[in-house]
């Protein structure tokens, strides 16, 4: 990838990671470093992989992204927002009654999300199928599922595991947002899941471990995922939980935060800087950002 | 006997401390018994149980049919197992390994699903069970408990510990509710409770609503409306013989509950009546909805599980006399 995509996407996650930080902090409590950990992610499939259009949510041959860690949803949908889907203005509505961004994602009521997860364990079943209906309707479409770590410990995910490759669905790429940790603590303490590649070649996956916060890095593993033929692909990413403000990354069980005004002022600061400073280094390679629904407002 | 204390004020103590100090004590003082979670101890309070008591208390991580066959087998092994997890996971992610192996195979599990109904507020529609005593009530001899408060809580807590038989299904917040008994109060597994007696009507409630049928109660009292009050904690088995004996005495019912309103309190309350005494009644609750996100007091007003809800209902069942 040339340097200048590279910074242009890098810009992109940075965009994506403030409005998750700042809609969550709006609210004071919320998944916010679950989030954190697959901003990256979303911002090269959203940002250069995926086929969609925004304007037309239901176009059927979108590519589709489904986030089987349904907690994650602020991610989501500062991404959905960045990219045109809905107003801005709705991420200030993140978890309130009535709202149309509900904590976890939800495809009846946000424009751009394809399956409602929360339960952990069946997004990735329900991904699984939806490629599968492109394969009979013979649609040429991608599907991208993200599981978080913890989420592996559910049967249902092994399951699915054996099913995409028993099917060949080599139009599917899942990723493991391996950051190590779940509720109660790390994945080793509480359900040990030991070398997840390991067990997915095993399992007859094509399989690649990528650093999850490299752009460069998720970028290739997608572009080589989709040169395999017949059968699904498994990127493991290792991540961070909290990626990008320490103070979160640092904290030992940071599942579900509440955020002080003091937490959210360092954290947006933070965020802001790092963000500035990026701004700079695109100025001085003449990189364009992505466009954004910000460049409107 | 109970003593009721109600007064409108809220408990000062949340079940999250209610439920692992008595998890606590129950580990120390009977060395049958284990405690299972779903990697939700942080959400129940008992990290600390965990971190003390590594050799009976066990994390089984986000596995939730897993851990409700293995808590079989534990049960099979001669301990007492107790496994919590939130309402919906502890239902219906895991309702055929609770059906079998611990109902059919009668190898009785005491399961805390917490946050129920409105209860699990922001975490919205996928967490916010309006079912699980309606799938609790269909395994064939399953206890099912709606809490009411804090010392009924720990009450029940212990009282399973020495079932031999039977699912043992315990629905409560993780919050604070309004403060109903005086600690010390004892009660009776399959026995209602009348917290207030009437003559005009009864309100037969469970869980949250208790506090919401006291208050309306005494509202309506101001106007020489005299309304009896029912904390029927137990909702399987139902207390059948207190239900006719309300519907003799007063002569209309409503019930009241967190729970879908099929399924749940009231459809047992309505069974109870067609077959042994016809009287009116009517079922305040969910009315056949999904879960959705807000806070408890902000759903309560989006669902009607509120006092002036339930007194319109009160009102209307009335007229029915
Ligand atoms: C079936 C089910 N069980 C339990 C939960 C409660 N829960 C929500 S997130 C979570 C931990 C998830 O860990 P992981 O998948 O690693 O997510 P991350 O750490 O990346 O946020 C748990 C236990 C749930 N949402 N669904």
């Amino acid at each position: 990838m040339d340097t200048r995509k590279e910074l242009a996407l890098k810009f992109f996650a940075s965009q994506i990671r403030l409005e998750t930080f700042r809609q969550v902090a709006n609210l004071g409590f919320g998944h916010l470093p679950g989030s954190l950990s697959v901003a990256d992610l979303l911002a090269v499939l959203y940002g250069s992989k995926m086929n969609i259009r925004p304007e037309e949510p239901n176009w059927p041959e979108r590519d589709i992204m489904v986030m089987s860690k349904g907690h994650a949803g602020p991610a989501v949908y500062s991404t959905l927002a960045l990219k045109g889907y809905f107003p801005m203005s709705w991420l200030m509505t993140l978890n309130k009654l009535g709202t149309r961004l509900p904590s976890h994602c939800d495809r009846l009521l946000t424009p751009g999300v394809d399956m409602t997860a929360g339960s952990l364990g069946q997004g990735i079943s329900a991904g699984l199928g939806l490629a599968l209906a492109h394969k009979v309707k013979g649609i040429d479409a991608k599907t991208y599922i993200v599981l978080g770590d913890g989420e592996c410990n559910e049967g249902e995910v092994w399951e699915a595991f054996l099913f995409a490759p028993q099917h060949k669905l080599d139009n599917v790429i899942v990723f493991i947002d391996r950051n190590l940790k779940q509720l109660d603590g790390t994945t080793a303490e509480v359900l040990s899941l030991g070398d997840m590649a390991v067990k997915l070649e095993a399992f007859n996956w094509h399989t690649q471990t990528i650093d999850g916060h490299d752009i460069v890095a998720i970028s290739e593993a997608i572009d080589a995922a989709h040169a395999v033929k017949g059968r699904p692909s498994a990127i493991v990413m290792n991540t961070i939980k909290g990626a990008g403000v320490k103070e979160l990354e640092e904290m030992e069980i940071n599942h579900h935060i509440r955020l002080s005004s003091d937490m959210s002022e360092r954290g947006m600061k933070v965020l802001e800087e790092a963000h500035a400073a990026l701004a700079e280094v695109l100025r001085e390679h003449n990189v364009t950002p992505i466009p954004t629904a910000l460049d409107r407002e | 006997m109970y003593k009721v204390i109600y007064d409108g004020s809220r408990e000062k103590k949340d079940h999250k401390t209610v439920f692992s100090s008595t998890m606590m004590d129950l580990i120390e003082t009977d060395p049958d018994v284990v405690y299972l979670d779903a990697d939700l101890m942080n959400s129940s309070g008992t990290m600390a149980l965990w971190k003390k008591h590594p050799d009976r208390a066990f994390n089984c991580g986000i596995c939730e049919a897993n851990m409700m066959a293995v808590a079989a087998g534990l049960s099979l092994g001669g301990l007492k197992p107790y496994a919590h997890t939130f309402g919906p996971f502890a239902s219906r992610r895991c309702y055929d390994q609770v059906f079998i192996s611990q109902g059919y195979a009668d190898n009785p599990v005491r399961i805390y699903g917490s946050d129920p109904g409105v209860c699990a507020a922001f975490n919205g529609g996928t967490h916010m069970p309006f079912e699980d005593m309606a799938l609790m009530r269909a395994i064939p001899q399953a206890y099912v408990f709606d809490i009411a408060d804090g010392v009924q809580f720990e009450w029940v807590l212990r009282k399973v510990k020495d079932a031999d038989s039977g699912v043992q299904y315990i629905r409560s917040t993780r919050k604070n509710n309004a403060a109903i008994y005086a600690p010390g109060s004892e009660f009776e597994i399959g026995k209602g409770n009348i917290l207030r007696d009437g003559t005009d009507l009864t309100i037969i409630a469970s869980g949250i609503m208790v506090g919401d049928a006291m208050a309306v109660a005494e509202y309506l009292a101001k106007e020489g409306i005299s309304i009896r009050v029912v904390d029927m904690f137990t909702v399987k088995p139902l207390d059948v013989d207190l239900v006719v004996k309300c519907a003799q005495e007063t002569g209309v019912i409503v019930t009241s509950e967190n729970h879908n309103i099929i399924g749940g309190l009231g459809e047992a309350v309505a069974a109870a009546l067609v077959e042994n005494y016809p009287v009116p009644l009517i079922r305040h609750g969910v009315e056949d909805r999904f879960g959705q996100v807000g806070s408890v007091d902000e759903l309560r007003e989006a669902y009607g599980l509120t006092p002036e809800r339930l007194t319109e209902l009160v009102r209307k069942a009335l007229k029915r006399k």
